[in-house]
């Protein structure tokens, strides 16, 4: 199976798509392939407790690894303490790293 | 991981988007890793390494240009091809040749070259991975 990276860039807020997006992460990961969902910029605000992180907390639970840009985070404010259960911090670095592994990547 | 290569294509201009942000940051860790990089950028990126961008003052901060220290992509650009060159890598900018003259933005800094979409193809071709930030 593949390994996808797909980045997140929008606040679910402002745009709806981030809900699609989401969506095609969990597919992908309910079909067998290895996902993580990268949150960066704004889309870092879905990863606070609110009805819009339905759409992570589905994606964790369909196997998608959900990480989120630690300088995001402290650029909003937003302390690792108050994700979502399941939404981890992590460097850009990591990005890179999936990149240069191969991941088929996506950046929304 | 040194030896990789990747590729990112642009299209945000400078001074409009976050997006713009997280491609200099991304580009800059490749840098830092000494990776072979190629930016293809297309449409309003070809402003980014626009070599008359200046720093200005701000007189609503009651700041001079040099309190205020204003922030230029070109210098970015500037410093992560040192960088990358540093390191072992390489940092190749390549500005859509038609999306320059549409701007009247020909004049760029020293180590961008002037391209076309079909490089951005052969870039794909040829290096690990390709990320596309396209514009909202």
């Amino acid at each position: 199976m593949a390994k996808y990276l797909l980045i997140e860039s929008r606040d679910a807020f402002d745009s709806k798509d981030t809900t699609t997006y989401g969506a095609l992460a969990a597919d992908l990961a309910r079909d067998g392939n290895t996902v993580t969902l990268f949150l960066v910029q704004n889309g870092v605000l879905t990863a606070r407790p609110s009805t819009q992180a339905a759409v992570l907390t589905a994606a964790i639970k369909a196997g998608v690894e959900v990480l989120a840009d630690d300088f995001s985070l402290r650029e909003r404010g937003i302390p690792v303490s108050r994700l979502v259960a399941g939404v981890k911090a992590a460097p850009l670095d990591t990005v890179i790293d999936h990149l240069a592994e191969g991941r088929k990547a996506l950046f929304h | 991981m040194a030896g990789k290569k990747l590729t990112f294509a642009l299209m945000d201009s400078a001074f409009e988007s976050a997006r713009t942000t997280t491609a200099m940051r991304l580009i800059d860790i490749a840098a830092r890793r000494g990776y072979d990089i190629t930016v293809f950028a297309y449409e309003g990126a070809v402003m980014l390494p626009f070599a008359k961008q200046e720093q200005h003052a701000n007189k609503v901060h009651g700041r001079e240009v040099e309190e205020e220290n204003h922030p230029l992509p070109r210098k970015f650009i500037a410093s992560m091809m040192t960088e990358a060159k540093k390191n072992g890598g390489s940092l190749d900018w390549i500005n859509c040749g038609l999306c320059v003259d549409e701007r009247g933005a020909g004049e760029a800094i020293e180590g961008v070259r002037r391209g076309a979409p079909p490089d951005f193809w052969k870039a794909a071709e040829t290096t690990d991975n390709t990320l596309v930030i396209a514009t909202r």
